[in-house]
């Protein structure tokens, strides 16, 4: 049993990281947009 | 526009949980292996979805050679990227179902090689597209994803062609092959929650990939703009 759940844990943990990946990268391309419109 | 992906995400959230409780729970238990054969249900849909996402960007790096345009270059780098994602989980489940099952993590044969090839080729393809900074770097990206893409259907087919350790297909392998019902159905709904959400995380790195694209545009307009008011 041990490594059954070992198997689903590491893919929800790649699976969650990879959305927080996205998140962060997505947070900080809005910032840059917000910083382009201030510099217009 | 953004009401419909909430929609989306939340249907595919409520299908990831079932196929989970189909996999765990619904599924028969296998009889000589035990348990620890329900990886096969995350394994198995995970290698689908990368087979699945190396081809849209194989196709995708076709379609931007022919028109050099945003659209099939980013859905190009989006499918690679949630591809290596899925190939990961390939290779880190297939060891821990192997070890258990045939008393080691990994041996050389050729599905377990021509996978981490795969891996590794689009692992290659992602360094180029973040280190690389040439204006030829997509037309290189797009002509690796072609070449790589011949490893997909070797990896299919190796478990066809080669005598493997890894076992025969269970599904469309011939004679002798197929599994019970009930592990079929869990299988299936594991196939299309995957699937389902591999095209979520498509869509939002996409999406991501073409706002990146337009900030960098208009910081190289910008940059070009203030060049022209210093040189009057």
């Amino acid at each position: 049993m041990t490594y059954l759940y070992a198997a689903y844990v590491v893919t929800w943990v790649i699976h969650i990281l990879y959305l927080l990946y996205l998140t962060r990268r997505f947070a900080r391309l809005r910032d840059e947009v917000k910083e382009l419109e201030q510099g217009k | 526009m953004k009401r419909g992906f909430i929609a989306i995400a939340l249907v595919t959230l409520g299908m990831l949980s079932y196929a989970l409780h189909q996999a765990m729970v619904g599924a028969p238990m296998e009889r000589t292996m035990g348990e620890v054969q329900r990886i096969f249900y995350y394994h198995v849909p995970s290698a689908w979805v990368a087979f699945l996402c190396f081809f849209v960007n194989f196709l995708a790096s076709i379609w931007y050679l022919v028109k050099r345009s945003v659209k099939p270059d980013a859905i190009a780098l989006a499918c690679a990227e949630v591809g290596v994602v899925f190939c990961t989980i390939v290779l880190i489940t297939g060891p821990l179902w192997a070890k258990p099952v045939w008393g080691i993590w990994w041996t050389w044969d050729a599905r377990l090689t021509s996978t981490l090839v795969l891996w590794l080729i689009y692992i290659s393809y992602l360094i180029l597209r973040k280190y690389s900074s040439g204006g030829q770097t997509p037309v290189i990206a797009a002509a690796l994803a072609i070449f790589g893409f011949v490893d997909v259907p070797l990896v299919y087919m190796s478990i066809r062609w080669f005598r493997t350790q890894h076992p025969q297909p269970v599904i469309g392998g011939g004679e002798g092959s197929g599994i019970h019902p009930g592990m079929f159905s869990a299988l299936m709904w594991n196939f299309a929650a995957f699937t389902l959400f591999a095209a979520v995380l498509i869509y939002l790195r996409y999406r991501l990939e073409v706002v990146q694209q337009q900030v960098e545009t208009a910081y190289a307009d910008r940059a070009l703009a203030r060049d022209v008011r210093g040189a009057r």
